[in-house]
């Protein structure tokens, strides 16, 4: 992606005076120059005061109020304007953006711990072990998901609420990252130093949590960040469909699914407000882990070429 | 090859009837297309439904019996009491629209719909993804390559359903304002149109449009990055530099030396972009108002219909694993270096 051509001349100096950094220094060192994934890291801590934080010195939360008119444009007191039931669309947005982040992080960090413990599980103990696990994970992965977790979310009685969505994304998402773990483990297995912490007496789950998984956690950290945009997109899609967040808690697709129909006329502020905070989501976090990537790639070297 | 096609199907199997399991129980253990029934009854009348009713109505769905007894019931169809269970036997269970309505029928009917959107969609992704993908890897780091690896990452954020919303919209402003009816933005085809093969794609065309510009954007970023890694791949590899020091024509090289094994991993992708479409056509389906699986799966998940359900679930996968298993062969066809034994 984003390329400084030009030499830092201060790298000149460095190479002479050398600092000894350790691993995640490097690494952030890396980030920090990769100018694309630094402007998407602000953008996204932006989004993140914007849906966690603002709601605390905005007026109105994303209820229906009588004292809010019905349909206005965008104003001092409704930058976002309003919506046809009399909420607050700036208050809503917050709070859409809120309740889909929680659940793309609930999901993230779910999903990467039992995908990462079942992937090293299965590459440590290879045999039986992983041809169980892995034609679990086949098996997940042939049915589509959309249809099975909306029919799970249909089935919830009461209204649907961000935590059962999060729970339901969750069973299908650790499938890459296991996958992902699991042909690292293979080959850090035979590595000399699990040999060793083997020898020394290291229980398997010893092994696993402190040898095998650390070695993998480049893979899992840019896991995580696809996880975060695979779960913003799925969880929007089901509630768009009504499958997902039902009314009156709201989600950014029930915000777009209520502008249908308006994009081109008056009301257009409320169709794009909302499908600009998921794509500014997804894009922010791909770029981050864009930067995590080709940081935490041990073939790149310190100068970005 | 054909005992490596074999083995293959043979393996995909097991696979399928354990998907076919996960998924039976998970949609028996989430709906209860009874209830549901009885429910919307008791709606309609306004008075408690007898027991009578609600027993006929177990018996009909064959919810009389445990989840086990179902699962085997729905696949071999062997001690059914009313003839039309049994996947095995061709047949896809009872819906609860009522014996008029064959699922298989149904499936068969829709299948068709879905595959024509899927198909255009994935086609177009591609093509456009190997020409954007090609032009930023012979371009890289020029303001073209910059411009395009944007797109593709927007397209890569951009959820399909607010694409397809936004298109829809704009179709219809354009319709309006150049006051014609280019662009049809509900249903998949005139509805009674009868004519040859040549006239009924004539006729679907308009309809198509739209829906599959929608469809084809969330496999082309994917698709397009792909390209472009595996273009600035094979032109960095000695081959190509040696056509390059034998003094062949920059133009030469690209098209014959370097685009050819380029186009190896993309090629075999594109059956799993045909997967993935799939899943996407729920989404454009239903926006677009079109006839097809996927907004069938949608109305079946709504109803609690769960043999219609399980029937696209079944469908789904086929085409799930007969995409990665054509995804493999072609891996093989097109790269000398592998061989089937």
């Amino acid at each position: 992606m984003s390329e400084t051509t030009a030499v830092n001349p201060s790298l000149e100096a460095e190479a002479i005076t050398t600092v000894e950094r350790g691993q995640w220094a490097l690494v952030a060192r890396r980030f920090f120059r990769h100018r694309l994934a630094v402007v998407g890291l602000v953008l996204f801590v932006l989004v993140l005061l914007f849906a966690f934080v603002l709601p605390y010195f905005w007026t109105w939360d994303y209820k229906i109020h009588p004292e809010i008119p019905s349909r206005a444009a965008p104003s001092l007191d409704h930058p976002f304007g309003t919506d046809k039931a009399g909420r607050d669309q700036l208050g809503a947005v917050m709070r859409a953006t809120a309740q889909s982040l929680k659940v793309a992080f609930v999901v993230a960090l779910g999903s990467t711990v039992i995908g990462a413990l079942i992937g090293a599980v299965a590459g440590y103990y290879r045999g039986w072990v992983d041809a169980l696990l892995m034609r679990v994970v086949d098996v997940l992965f042939v049915i589509p998901f959309i249809v099975i977790t909306a029919a799970i979310a249909g089935a919830i009685d009461s209204s649907v609420k961000w935590y059962h969505m999060a729970l339901i994304l969750m069973v299908f998402g650790w499938l890459s990252i296991s996958r992902a773990v699991r042909a690292e483990v293979l080959s850090l297995r035979e590595k000399e130093f699990i040999e060793a912490a083997r020898a020394a007496g290291g229980s398997a789950w010893h092994i696993i949590v402190k040898h095998l998984i650390p070695n993998t956690m480049s893979v899992i950290i840019v896991s995580v960040t696809l996880q975060i945009a695979f779960a913003i997109l799925s969880e929007t899609t089901l509630s768009f469909l009504g499958l997902g967040i039902q009314s009156p808690d709201t989600s950014l697709g029930l915000l777009i699914d209520a502008a249908q129909g308006v994009a081109f006329n008056q009301y257009w502020y409320l169709f794009y407000i909302p499908g600009f905070m998921v794509i500014l989501i997804a894009l922010t976090i791909n770029f981050i882990g864009d930067g995590l990537r080709d940081a935490m790639d041990p073939r790149q070297t310190m100068v970005r070429r | 090859m054909v005992v490596f096609i074999i083995r293959r199907v043979l393996v995909m199997i097991p696979v399928l009837i354990g998907a076919t399991i996960l998924s039976f129980l998970l949609v028996d253990l989430t709906n209860d297309p009874v209830q549901q029934q009885v429910f919307e009854i008791q709606q309609s009348t306004g008075e408690p439904v007898p027991q009578s009713t609600v027993d006929a109505l177990e018996a009909n769905l064959y919810y009389d019996r445990s989840i086990p007894e179902r699962y085997w019931l729905w696949l071999t169809g062997i001690g059914d009491t009313n003839g039309d269970i049994g996947l095995l036997q061709g047949k896809w269970g009872p819906s609860i629209e009522g014996s008029a309505t064959d699922i298989g029928q149904e499936i068969t009917d829709r299948f068709a719909v879905t595959l024509r959107l899927v198909l255009f969609a994935t086609i177009a992704s591609i093509g456009l993804a190997i020409l954007t993908g090609v032009i930023s890897a012979v371009k890289q780091y020029s303001k073209l390559d910059y411009t395009l690896t944007f797109i593709g990452f927007l397209a890569l954020a951009m959820p399909i359903f607010w694409l397809a919303s936004l298109l829809k919209e704009a179709a219809v402003q354009t319709n309006d304002a150049l006051g014609t009816n280019l662009f049809k933005t509900y249903g998949s085809g005139t509805t009674g149109f009868k004519g040859n093969g040549w006239e009924l794609f004539v006729d679907a065309l308009p309809y198509l449009i739209v829906p599959t510009i929608a469809l084809m954007l969330g496999g082309y970023a994917a698709m397009s990055r792909y390209q472009r890694a595996s273009m600035l791949e094979v032109m960095n590899s000695d081959y190509v530099r040696l056509a390059r020091a034998k003094g062949v024509r920059n133009r030469t090289v690209m098209r014959r030396h370097a685009l050819r094994t380029a186009l190896i991993p993309v090629a075999t992708f594109a059956p799993l972009g045909l997967a993935t479409a799939m899943g996407g056509a729920i989404v454009t389906e239903s926006i677009f108002g079109w006839r097809g699986l996927g907004a069938y799966s949608l109305k079946a998940i709504q109803d609690g219909d769960s043999f219609a359900v399980m029937a696209y679930l079944l469908i789904s996968g086929v085409v799930v694993l007969t995409g990665i298993l054509v995804s493999d062969l072609l891996y093989g066809v097109l790269d000398p270096r592998i061989r089937y034994e």
